[in-house]
C-alpha cells in the first residue's frame, strides 16, 4: 500500500509506521469492541496513514460520520470520536452524547481523540455543556506531518496561511516546530537551518528552544537531512497566483486534489462498467488516487502539460507492442511467460486509459480561448507589461461576472508585480468589485490588503523588475518538452520560492543579499550541534539532502520544480518537501475570503 | 478609465507565445491506442492493481468503510423507532448529576483517576483537573508549582490547579510563562482563567502590552463568538476601524431583510476609514432601494402589470441595475426604479451602465433601445456616438444575447480594424460584410472560397456569382 513512500531519497515510510504505531497504542487503550465516529475532514488525512484493516485488527467494528443526532446503534463497548479541536464539532459531540442517554447503549464508554492536538478550549466547552465527565479517555493524536508521497509531507493545516499572516495567530507555527522536532527524532538532528521570513525565524527559534529543553536526551540517529530551509509563503506571494502548467498542477487547478485523490467528471471514464446499473451511477464523480505508486503518473505528473501528450502516446506504443507479443508466444513456456506479464500489462493499460481521459479533459480547457486569454494577461503581468494601469481584460471579466476568486487572483497578481497599485487604480478595481459582486466583499479586500496581496503603492519605486531580473524569474525561451530550467513549470515564469532554494544551494545567498533585503522578513542561518561521531562522512559525488518547508502552503508546480532540481545531474542536491498545506491560487485566495461564495445569495 | 484604442489594442495585440500546442495531437494518438488495446484483448475492468468501489474510494480505505458501515446500519436502524431524546436544551438542569447517577458510577472513579494521574505522571493523559472537575479539592495537592512548572505541566496535559494563582502579580507571571511556551493551547487555558478572575479593564490593559497573548485572546473570543467582549477589547485598544468592520460583518448573519437594512443603517455611525464608510453607505442605500423596488413590483405583479420576477433583494448593484433595465427601462429619471436614477445615485461609470443596459435590452430583443444607446441627442439633432467600449465587445455582448444576424452586422460593420472586422463577420455569418470587403479588396480567390460557405441557392450565393461575373471589376488575382 505504501511501498512508494520508501522509494525516495529519504524513507518516509518510517514516519508513517510511527504514526500507525501511535494509533494502535491508542486503540488498545480502549479495550473491547469499538465504533469510531469520524470528523469527516479527517478521513482523508488518515487514509494516508492507515487502511480500515488496521482499525479492524484492533476491534473497530463500525465507523460513522460525525453528525447531530444519535450515534447509529452499534453493539460495541466503546465509541470513539476522532475530531479536530473545533468548538462546532464539540457541540455535535455533546448532542450525540445526550441522545445516547437512556438508550439501549447507554452503558457504552465514550472517548475523544483530538487530531492533531487536543484543546483545552474544547474541553472547556464540553465541561460547560456537562458532558466532559462522560469521556473515559481524552487524548491527542499528533498528526503533524503526513507523508503524501515519497518526497512530500503536508500538515494539511488548511487555515495556516490565514492564521499566520492575517490573524497573527502562530498556533500553526508551534505545530510546525513540534512536527520538525518529531521528525528529527526519527531522522536525526538537521545540522543546518536556513530561513527567510518572519514565520521562518519564529519556527527556527522555537525549534532551537525545544531542542535545548530536551538537551538531556541526545539524539543518536545519524542525520538523514543535511539542511532545512524554512520559507515564508509571503516571501513569494506571486507564485501561487499564477496558473500552474504542469500536469499535476493543472489537475489541481481544474479539479482540485485532496489528500491524494481527485474527483473527475464521470463521462470520460464510463467505458464498460458492465453489470453495474449505469445511469444514476454516472452522475457521481469518478474518484482517482494520484501518487508515485503509479508508474505512469510518476513519469508525467511534473511535466509541462504540453509535453504530456507525447509521453502518453509513447507509452501507448510500448503497451500496444507488449500486447502484440501474444502473437509471438507459440510455445507453452512463452504463453506462460506472456500470461504472467498480463496483470502488470493490464494495470499499465488501465493507468494509460485513465490518464488519457484526464489529459483529454484538461486539454479541452487549456485549448479554450478563455484559458489562453487569462494566461496571456498573467504572463504580461509577470513580465511587467502594463501593471500600472487598469487592465481591460480584468474589467471585461468583471462585467461578465467571472468567478470572483479568478478576478481576485489576477488583480492580486497585478498588484504584486507592481509592488502595489496606484490609489486611483486600486479604488477603481474596488468599486468595480463591490458594484458587480456586492459590498460585503469589502471584508475580503480588506484581508487581501492586510496580507499585502492587493495594496496601495507605498513608495514610488517598484522593485519587482529588479527582483525579476536578478533572480531570472522570466525566461524567454522556456523549453516545455525538454526543460533545462525550472521556468518550464509555468511556461516561462520561474517560481521565486524555488529560485531562492536553488540559489541557496549554489552559489549561496550571499550572492543575492540585495534582493533578499527587498523581500519581507529576515534571512538567517543556524547550526545545530551534533553529538560527536554523528558527522556524516560524505562519499565523493554523493548528493546532499535538503528539507524545504513552505510555511503557509506550496503548489504542485513548485514541487515539480524542486523535483526537477533534484534530478539535475550536476545539481548535487536532493529535496524533500514539507508544507502546512498543498494549495493552488483558487483555494488560497478562497481561504482569505470573508464571504465565501457559497453564502452569496 | 481606459480609452477605446487601448481596448482595441488589447484584442489585436500579438500574444506572448508560451504554452502553445504543437501541430500533432498526441493526446488523440494515445486515445486511439487505448481504444485499440481494449479491442485486442478481452478485458474485464476489474484489473486495476487496487480495487476501487465505483464511488472511487479504494476498497478498504477509511472513507470507503465509513460509507459501507453507514449504509448497512441505516437498514438496521429502520426498524428501530427514533428514541425520544431526553434532553434537548441546555436549560437549567445539570447533566453532571445525570451522569453521576450512572450505574457505573463514572465520576468518582474519574476523580480518582485524575488525582492519581496528577501525582504519578502516568501515561494516561487526563489533563487539567481544574477544567475536568472544578469541585476538586486542590488543597489535597502537596505540590506548589511555580508559574513555569505549571505551564510546562499544562503543556504536557497534566492537571494544574490554576486557582492557586490569586494575586494579579501571580496571574501575570503565570501568563508570561505560558507565553514563553509558545503553545497556544496553554496560553488560551491561562487566558480563560484570567478572563474569569480579572476585571475587563485590568485584563485589557495587561493584554495591550503582551501582543502574543492578545492575539490568542482575540482568537479565543472569535472562536467562542463573544462578539461583545471582542468589540470592547478592540475599542479599548483604539483599534476602531477593525471593530467597525467586525460589527459590519455581522450583517451577513441577519436573514430578515428589513432588519438587515436597519442594521446597516446603524453601522453608518461606526468609525470606518473614510473609504470604507462610503462603501457601507452605498450598501445601505442599495438595500433600502431594493426594498422599495421590491415592494412596488410585488404590487404590480399581483395586479398583473408585471410578470413574476426573481427577487432583487441583496443582489449586487450591477445586477440590480440589470433588473431595472429589464423591468423599468422607460421610467422617467425621477422614478426610483429607473435605471438612470440608479446610475445617478450610485455614480455608475458610463461603461458599466452601457454594458448592462446593452445586454439587458438585447436580451429583451428591444433593438430600437439598443440602437438608441449609440446615438445622442445634440442640439443639431441625433448624432452617432462612440460607445465606451470597443465594437468587438458590443458584438460579443449582442451575440451572447442571441441577437439576429441583421442586428449583428450593423455593429460588425463598425469595427475599425479591417482584419478583425472580416474575421468577426465570418464568425457571425454576416455574409454581406464579407462579400463587400472581398469585392473592395478585389480578392477573387477569397471570394470563390467564401462561396462554399454560404447557403446553396441563397441570395448571398447569387450576389457572389453576380460579382464574379462582373467584367468591370479588376480582380487582383
Amino acid at each position: 500500500m505504501a511501498a512508494h513512500l520508501s522509494s525516495g531519497r529519504v524513507n518516509l515510510n518510517i514516519l508513517r509506521e510511527a504514526a500507525r504505531k501511535e494509533l494502535r497504542v491508542f486503540l488498545d487503550k480502549c479495550a473491547g469492541s469499538k465504533a469510531i465516529v469520524w470528523d469527516e475532514y479527517l478521513t482523508g488525512p488518515f487514509g494516508l496513514i492507515a487502511q480500515y484493516s488496521l482499525l479492524k485488527e484492533h476491534e473497530v467494528e463500525k465507523m460513522f460520520t460525525l453528525k447531530s443526532g444519535r450515534v447509529p446503534p452499534a453493539d460495541v463497548k466503546n465509541v470513539i470520536f476522532f475530531v479536530r479541536p473545533r468548538l462546532e464539532l464539540m457541540d455535535i459531540i455533546v448532542d450525540n452524547v445526550f441522545r445516547s442517554v437512556g438508550t439501549l447503549h447507554s452503558s457504552r464508554d465514550f472517548h475523544i481523540l483530538f487530531v492533531p492536538r487536543r484543546s483545552l478550549l474544547c474541553e472547556q466547552r464540553l465541561k460547560e455543556q456537562g458532558v466532559l465527565g462522560s469521556f473515559v479517555n481524552i487524548e491527542e493524536y499528533i498528526l503533524d506531518l503526513i507523508p503524501c508521497d515519497s518526497d512530500l509531507l503536508s500538515m494539511e493545516y488548511e487555515s495556516a496561511f490565514r492564521e499566520c499572516y492575517l490573524e497573527n495567530d502562530q498556533t500553526s507555527l508551534y505545530h510546525t516546530a513540534k512536527g520538525l522536532i518529531n521528525l528529527q527524532a526519527l531522522y536525526g538532528t538537521i545540522p543546518q537551518i536556513y530561513g527567510k521570513g518572519e514565520c521562518a525565524r519564529h519556527v527556527a527559534n522555537m525549534m532551537l528552544r525545544m531542542k535545548r529543553e530536551f538537551a538531556g536526551s541526545q539524539n543518536q540517529i545519524l542525520p538523514v537531512f543535511d539542511s532545512l530551509l524554512l520559507l515564508d509563503r509571503n516571501v513569494d506571494l506571486l507564485t501561487p497566483l499564477a496558473t500552474q502548467l504542469t500536469y499535476e498542477g493543472l489537475i489541481d487547478e481544474i479539479y482540485g486534489i485532496t489528500n491524494g485523490y481527485v474527483k473527475l467528471p464521470p463521462e470520460k471514464f464510463a467505458e464498460k462498467k458492465q453489470g453495474e446499473g449505469s445511469k444514476d451511477l454516472l452522475t457521481e464523480r469518478k474518484k482517482l488516487q494520484l501518487n508515485s505508486a503509479e508508474e505512469l503518473y510518476a513519469e508525467i505528473r511534473d511535466k509541462n502539460f504540453n509535453a504530456v501528450g507525447a509521453a502518453l502516446s509513447k507509452k501507448a506504443k510500448i503497451i500496444s507492442a507488449a500486447f502484440e507479443e501474444r502473437h509471438n508466444a507459440k510455445t507453452v513456456v512463452e504463453i506462460k511467460q506472456f500470461v504472467s506479464q498480463l496483470p502488470h500489462m493490464q494495470a499499465a493499460r488501465s493507468s494509460l486509459a485513465n490518464h488519457t481521459s484526464i489529459a483529454e479533459l484538461i486539454k479541452e480547457i487549456t485549448t479554450s480561448e478563455a484559458f489562453f486569454d487569462n494566461l496571456t494577461v498573467e504572463q504580461e503581468f509577470m513580465t511587467g507589461i502594463d501593471t500600472d494601469k487598469v487592465n481591460t481584460y480584468i474589467e471585461d471579466r468583471i462585467a461578465q461576472k467571472e468567478k470572483l476568486t479568478k478576478i481576485l487572483r489576477l488583480m492580486c497578481m497585478q498588484s504584486v508585480c507592481n509592488n502595489g497599485l496606484k490609489q486611483k487604480v486600486l479604488d477603481y478595481y474596488k468599486r468595480e468589485i463591490f458594484q458587480a459582486y456586492g459590498y460585503e466583499h469589502m471584508l475580503t479586500l480588506n484581508n487581501l490588503e492586510k496580507m499585502g496581496l492587493f495594496k496601495p503603492q507605498t513608495s514610488s519605486r517598484n522593485n519587482y523588475p529588479t527582483i525579476r531580473k536578478t533572480l531570472k524569474l522570466w525566461m524567454e525561451d522556456a523549453n516545455e518538452q525538454n526543460p533545462n530550467d525550472i521556468s518550464y513549470v509555468y511556461s516561462g515564469y520561474a517560481p521565486l520560492s524555488i529560485r531562492l532554494t536553488q540559489l541557496l544551494a549554489r552559489p549561496g545567498w550571499r550572492s543575492i543579499e540585495e534582493v533578499l533585503k527587498m523581500l519581507p522578513g529576515p534571512h538567517f542561518e543556524e547550526r545545530q550541534q551534533l553529538p560527536g561521531g554523528l558527522h556524516k562522512k560524505r562519499h565523493q559525488g554523493e548528493n546532499r539532502t535538503t528539507l524545504v518547508f513552505f510555511l503557509g502552503g506550496v503548489t504542485y508546480a513548485e514541487i515539480a520544480a524542486l523535483r526537477f532540481l533534484s534530478q539535475m545531474e550536476d545539481g548535487g542536491m536532493e529535496y524533500v518537501i514539507a508544507t502546512t498545506k498543498l494549495i493552488n491560487g483558487t483555494s488560497w485566495i478562497g481561504s482569505l475570503m470573508d464571504h465565501p461564495a457559497s453564502k452569496a445569495p | 478609465m481606459k480609452s477605446n484604442t487601448d481596448d482595441e489594442e488589447f484584442w489585436t495585440r500579438s500574444r506572448l507565445g508560451a504554452f502553445d500546442f504543437g501541430p500533432e495531437d498526441e493526446v488523440k494518438e494515445s486515445r486511439q491506442a487505448v481504444n485499440q488495446i481494449s479491442h485486442m484483448v478481452e478485458l474485464n475492468n476489474d484489473d486495476d492493481m487496487q480495487k476501487f468501489s465505483w464511488s472511487g474510494d479504494p476498497v478498504g480505505s477509511i472513507s470507503w468503510s465509513v460509507r459501507e458501515t453507514e449504509l448497512s446500519s441505516q437498514s438496521t436502524e429502520k426498524g428501530v423507532a427514533d428514541t425520544p431524546s431526553i434532553i434537548k436544551s441546555n436549560s437549567g438542569y445539570s447533566l453532571t448529576s445525570l451522569f453521576k447517577g450512572k450505574a457505573k458510577g463514572g465520576l468518582p472513579e474519574k476523580n480518582f483517576l485524575s488525582f492519581s494521574d496528577a501525582l504519578d505522571d502516568s501515561p494516561v493523559r487526563l489533563h487539567t483537573a481544574e477544567i475536568r472537575n472544578p469541585k476538586f479539592e486542590y488543597k489535597d495537592f502537596t505540590s506548589d508549582w511555580s508559574p513555569e512548572e505549571s505551564s510546562r505541566r499544562l503543556q504536557q496535559g497534566k492537571a494544574v490547579p490554576l486557582e492557586k494563582f490569586r494575586s494579579l502579580r501571580d496571574k501575570l507571571s503565570l501568563l508570561d510563562s505560558a507565553i514563553s511556551t509558545n503553545d497556544g493551547n496553554v496560553i488560551t487555558a491561562v487566558l480563560i482563567h484570567l478572563k474569569r478572575t480579572l476585571s475587563r479593564e485590568v485584563l485589557f490593559r495587561e493584554l495591550a502590552s503582551r501582543p502574543t497573548a492578545l492575539r490568542h485572546f482575540i482568537q479565543y473570543l472569535n472562536e467562542t463568538g463573544e462578539q461583545k467582549v471582542l468589540l470592547q477589547l478592540l475599542g479599548a485598544l483604539g483599534r476602531t476601524e477593525e471593530a467597525a468592520l467586525l460589527q459590519y460583518k455581522e450583517h451577513l448573519s441577519i436573514t430578515d431583510d428589513n432588519k438587515r437594512r436597519d442594521f446597516l443603517k446603524s453601522c453608518l455611525r461606526l468609525l470606518f476609514s473614510a473609504e470604507d464608510s462610503a462603501h457601507v453607505e452605498d450598501h445601505f442605500t442599495l438595500l433600502e432601494r431594493q426594498l422599495m423596488i421590491q415592494a412596488t413590483d410585488r404590487q404590480a405583479e399581483c395586479g398583473g402589470k408585471l410578470p413574476k420576477r426573481a427577487s432583487v433583494l441583496n443582489m449586487p448593484l450591477i445586477t440590480t441595475l440589470a433588473y431595472c433595465c429589464f423591468n423599468h427601462y422607460s421610467k422617467p429619471e425621477g422614478n426610483f426604479s429607473s435605471p438612470l436614477n440608479i446610475r445617478q445615485t450610485f455614480k455608475i461609470t458610463e461603461k458599466q451602465y452601457f454594458m448592462t443596459a446593452l445586454a439587458a435590452r438585447a436580451e429583451m430583443k428591444a433593438w430600437p433601445d439598443v440602437d438608441a444607446l449609440f446615438t445622442s441627442r445634440k442640439w443639431l439633432g441625433l448624432t452617432r456616438k462612440k460607445p465606451p467600449l470597443s465594437f468587438q465587445r458590443v458584438v460579443d455582448i449582442l451575440q451572447k444575447n442571441s441577437a439576429p444576424t441583421q442586428v449583428l452586422q450593423d455593429y460588425v460593420a463598425m469595427v475599425e480594424d479591417a482584419e478583425l472586422r472580416i474575421s468577426l463577420a465570418q464568425k457571425h455569418n454576416c455574409h454581406d460584410i464579407v462579400i463587400n470587403m472581398y469585392r473592395d479588396q478585389k480578392d477573387r480567390l477569397q471570394m470563390i472560397r467564401y462561396r462554399g460557405k454560404v447557403g446553396r441557392g441563397s441570395a448571398e450565393e447569387r450576389k457572389i456569382d453576380e460579382l464574379l461575373n462582373n467584367m468591370q471589376i479588376r480582380w487582383k488575382n
